[in-house]
C-alpha cells in the first residue's frame, strides 16, 4: 500500500514538473485578425486519402494562398459531431464546415443558432417537401453537393471497354464481361455510385454484368481494408479484370488486391494512383479540395451566401483522371470513346440514374 | 506489498476481510484508480510534448472544455450517461461469470425499439404515457437481444463470448436494413421524428446549458443503477447471480438453477445496454440513427472493468471516460485525438493490472520467468 501511494506520488511530483515545460513553438488557439475556419471531419477521419483528406487539401490550400488559419475536429461518437460543430461556432469562426451528409440537420440546426456564422456542408442532403420542391437550406448554409453519377458513369464505361482488352500496359488480360464493383457502407449516397457505374458498364456493354459488393452496414464499412481486400480477391478470381471502390479506407484493401492478383483497381474521390502505381486505372475524383477551397474563398471576399451549390461533369467538379501516369493504361480509341460519352452527358443527352434499379 | 494483500481483496465490489479496518479498505478502493490517473497525466505529458505542444495548455483546455462551464459538463454527463449504461450491461453479466460482448448491437436494438415504437405512437398520447412506455420498448428490444445468447449457454452450452459478438453483426445489419430500406426519412439515415414524448433536456431548464445534448435520461439511469446495485447485493437472486459468477459448480451444488440465472443475467444485461439508447433517442436527438453508440458498447467494457464491475465504480469510470471524450474534442485544435484514446487505453492497462487476481497471475508468471 506504502509503495503504490509512493508511486502515485512521484508521477504526480513528475506531472507537475512537465507543466512547466514549454517547447518552441507550442501554439495558441488562433483568434484576432485573419480568417478563421473551423472544420469537423466525418468518422472516416483524416488519412482515408480520399473524401476527409481532399477537405483538409482544400483548407490546406486555403492556409497557403490565402492566409487563412484552420481548425480541425475529428468526432468520434454520433454527439461529437453538433459538439464539434458547436466548439467551433462559439469560438467565432467565420466559417464552420462539415465534412459528410451525415451533418445535415446539425448543420441546419447550427445554422439557425448562429445567424452570424457562415457554414458549409460538403455532400449536404436537401429535402423535398410534400410536393416535391426543394427546401432550401437557411441563408447562411452552403450545400456543396457532388454529381457522383456522372464521374461514375464514365469510369463504368472506361472499366467495361478495358476489360475487353487483352493487353493492358505491360500486363495480359482474359478478356471478361463482369466487372467489379465494391462499395462501403451500403447506403443511397454510396448507391448514388454504383448506379452511374453500372448505367456506365451497359451504355457500352449491355450484356455486361456488374458485380456489386458491399464491404458492411456501419460507418466502419468505411475503414475496412482487410474487408475491401478479401471483396476484392473473389472478384478478382471470378474472373473480373477492373474494380471501382467507393469505399474510404476500405478501398487500400481493393488496391492491395489488385496488385496481388495483378489486376486493375478504379479510386475514388481523389487521385489514388500513387496507392498502387500500375494497378490503378483510373480515379474518379470528385472535386472536394475545389468545393473547400471556393467555399472560403467566397467567405473572404465577402460573395458567400447559403443555397445549393452543384459540382458536376460540365464545371469539373466531379471527372475522372487521364494524366502521364496512366496514359499507357487507356489506349488512344477508348480515351476518344469517353470524351464523346462526357459531351453527351454534359449536354444532356445521356440521363445518368442517381438510384439503383 | 505484502501488507498490502490483504486489505486490496477489500477493494471496491470485492468481498470485505475480516481484518480490514475503515481507512485501509478507503485507500485499497481509491489508490489503484489515483495511481491510472497520475500513470495517465505523466503518458499525456509526454505525448504532447511528443507533438511539440504546451503539457500546461492542452491541460487547461482540456478541463476548460469539460468541467470548466455548463455546457461541457452537460456534454460530459450526457456521454456518461450512455457509458452508464453499457458499463453496468458487460458488469452485471461479469458478475454472473458472463463476457457480454455484445452491448454494441443491444444499444443499438434499445435505440431501435424506441425510436420505431416513438414515431408510431400517435402524437396526441400525453407524454407521461408515452416516455415510460418508450423506455420500456427500448430494454425490452435490448433484452431480446441480450436473451438469445443467455438462453442458448443455458440450454446448448453456446459460448456466449462468440455468440453476443456474431449477434452484433446480424442485429446491426438488420437495423441498417430496416432503417436504411424502410423507415428512414429520405436523404439521411435515421427515422422520423417521435412526436408523442420525449425526455426534457438540461437546456429546458436552465439556459446555462444551451445547446448541450445532456438531458433527464441521466436520473433514469441513475435510478437503474441503484436498483441494480439493490439487486446484486440485497436480494436472494442477485446473490445467486455473483454465486453462479464465482464458482458455477458449487452453486449448482447448493441448489442454484445455473442455466436460468445465465438467461436472466443475459436479459437483465441486454435490458440495461438498450436502456442506454433513450438518452440519444428520447433525450437528445428524439429519432433513431444508425450508428448513434457506436463504439460505445466496446468502451463500456472498459468502463465495467476500470469501474470493478460495481455500479458506483461503474458510474464514476463513466464518467472519467466521458472527460476524456469530451476533453479530447476540446483539445483537437493542438493534438490529434488519438492522444486520448491512448490515455483511456494507459488508464484501462493501469486499472486492470492492479486487480489482485491480474496481480497474482503477473507475480506468479514472474517467479516462473526467475526460477
Amino acid at each position: 500500500m506504502r509503495k503504490l501511494l509512493f508511486g502515485v506520488g512521484v508521477l504526480l511530483a513528475v506531472h507537475v514538473a512537465l507543466l512547466f515545460v514549454r517547447p518552441e513553438g507550442a501554439s495558441a488557439i488562433p483568434t484576432g485578425e485573419g480568417l478563421d475556419i473551423g472544420i469537423v471531419f466525418d468518422m472516416g477521419g483524416r488519412g482515408d486519402k480520399s473524401f476527409n483528406d481532399g477537405a483538409y487539401r482544400g483548407a490546406e490550400l486555403a492556409m497557403r494562398d490565402l492566409g487563412a488559419r484552420v481548425r480541425f475536429v475529428e468526432p468520434g461518437d454520433g454527439s461529437d459531431r453538433e459538439a464539434g460543430l458547436r466548439l467551433l461556432a462559439a469560438e467565432g469562426m467565420d466559417l464552420v464546415i462539415g465534412v459528410g451528409f451525415i451533418f445535415t440537420d446539425d448543420l441546419t440546426q447550427l445554422a439557425r443558432e448562429y445567424p452570424q456564422t457562415d457554414f458549409a456542408g460538403v455532400d449536404l442532403a436537401v429535402s423535398t417537401d410534400s410536393a416535391g420542391a426543394v427546401i432550401q437550406p437557411p441563408p447562411n448554409l452552403a450545400a456543396l453537393k457532388f454529381r457522383e453519377e456522372q464521374g461514375s458513369f464514365l469510369v463504368g464505361a472506361l472499366a467495361a471497354l478495358v476489360s475487353r482488352e487483352s493487353r493492358i500496359g505491360d500486363r495480359n488480360y482474359t478478356p471478361t464481361r463482369r466487372i467489379g464493383f465494391v462499395g462501403g457502407m451500403d447506403i443511397p449516397l454510396i448507391h448514388k455510385f454504383e448506379a452511374g457505374y453500372r448505367a456506365g458498364v451497359l451504355h457500352v456493354c449491355p450484356d455486361c454484368t456488374v458485380v456489386a459488393q458491399y464491404a458492411g452496414v456501419t460507418p466502419e464499412a468505411f475503414r475496412n481494408p482487410g474487408r475491401g481486400k478479401e471483396l476484392a480477391l473473389s472478384q478478382y478470381q471470378s474472373g473480373v479484370n477492373v474494380i471501382f471502390h467507393a469505399a474510404g479506407s476500405t478501398g487500400l484493401g481493393v488496391f492491395e488486391a489488385a496488385r496481388a492478383s495483378g489486376k486493375l483497381a478504379i479510386g475514388v474521390d481523389a487521385d489514388q494512383y500513387e496507392e498502387a502505381p500500375g494497378y490503378i486505372l483510373t480515379s474518379m475524383v470528385k472535386g472536394v479540395d475545389a468545393a473547400v477551397f471556393d467555399a472560403i474563398k467566397r467567405v473572404q471576399d465577402g460573395t458567400f451566401h447559403g443555397g445549393i451549390y452543384e459540382f458536376g461533369l460540365a464545371d469539373g467538379g466531379v471527372g475522372y483522371i487521364y494524366d502521364d501516369a496512366n496514359r499507357a493504361l487507356i489506349p488512344d480509341s477508348i480515351r476518344t470513346r469517353l470524351l464523346s460519352l462526357q459531351d453527351s452527358i454534359v449536354a444532356g443527352r445521356i440521363p445518368v440514374p442517381t438510384e439503383r434499379r | 506489498m505484502s501488507s498490502g494483500s490483504e486489505a486490496e481483496v477489500t477493494a471496491i465490489g470485492s468481498p470485505v476481510g475480516p481484518s480490514g479496518g475503515r481507512r485501509d479498505r478507503l485507500a485499497a478502493a481509491l489508490l489503484p484508480p489515483l495511481m491510472a490517473l497520475a500513470l495517465a497525466a505523466v503518458v499525456g505529458d509526454l505525448l504532447i510534448l511528443a507533438f511539440g505542444e504546451a503539457p500546461r495548455e492542452v491541460y487547461r483546455l482540456l478541463i476548460e472544455g469539460t468541467w470548466g462551464n455548463a455546457y461541457g459538463l452537460g456534454q460530459v454527463l450526457y456521454k456518461a450517461t450512455t457509458l452508464t449504461c453499457t458499463g453496468l450491461a458487460f458488469a452485471i453479466a461479469a458478475r454472473a461469470g458472463l463476457f457480454n460482448i455484445g452491448g454494441e448491437s443491444q444499444i443499438a436494438a434499445g435505440g431501435f425499439a424506441a425510436g420505431t415504437v416513438g414515431f408510431l405512437l400517435p402524437a396526441a398520447m400525453p407524454a407521461l404515457l408515452a416516455v415510460p412506455l418508450l423506455v420500456l420498448a427500448a430494454m425490452a428490444g435490448g433484452g431480446v437481444v441480450g436473451a438469445v445468447p443467455g438462453a442458448l449457454k443455458a440450454r446448448f452450452g453456446a459460448n456466449e463470448v462468440i455468440v453476443t459478438i456474431m449477434l452484433n453483426f446480424i442485429v446491426l445489419a438488420l437495423l441498417n436494413y430496416a432503417v436504411s430500406s424502410h423507415l428512414h426519412v429520405p436523404e439521411t439515415l435515421h427515422t422520423p421524428e417521435i412526436a408523442a414524448g420525449v425526455i426534457p433536456r438540461l437546456a429546458d431548464f436552465s439556459s446555462t446549458f444551451r445547446g448541450s445534448a445532456a438531458n433527464l435520461s441521466m436520473l433514469i439511469v441513475v435510478a437503474a443503477a441503484a436498483l441494480l446495485w439493490w439487486y446484486l447485493f440485497r436480494t436472494r437472486r442477485g446473490y445467486e447471480l455473483r454465486a453462479v459468477g464465482l464458482q458455477p459448480d458449487a452453486a449448482e451444488y447448493g441448489g442454484v438453477r445455473v442455466g436460468s440465472v445465465w438467461t436472466r443475467a443475459m436479459i437483465i444485461s441486454g435490458a440495461v445496454a438498450g436502456l442506454g439508447g433513450i438518452n440519444y433517442v428520447l433525450g437528445y436527438k428524439h429519432y433513431y440513427e444508425e450508428g448513434f453508440a457506436t463504439g460505445s458498447g466496446f468502451l463500456g467494457i472498459a468502463v465495467a472493468l476500470v469501474g470493478r464491475n460495481h455500479p458506483v465504480g461503474v458510474m464514476l469510470a463513466a464518467l472519467l471516460f466521458a472527460t476524456l471524450s469530451q476533453g479530447g474534442l476540446a483539445v483537437n485544435a493542438l493534438v490529434p485525438k488519438q492522444m486520448v484514446d491512448v490515455l483511456q487505453a494507459v488508464v484501462i492497462l493501469a486499472m486492470v493490472t492492479s486487480v489482485p487476481e491480474v496481480q497474482r497471475v503477473l507475480r506468479a508468471g514472474l517467479r516462473g520467468v526467475r526460477s
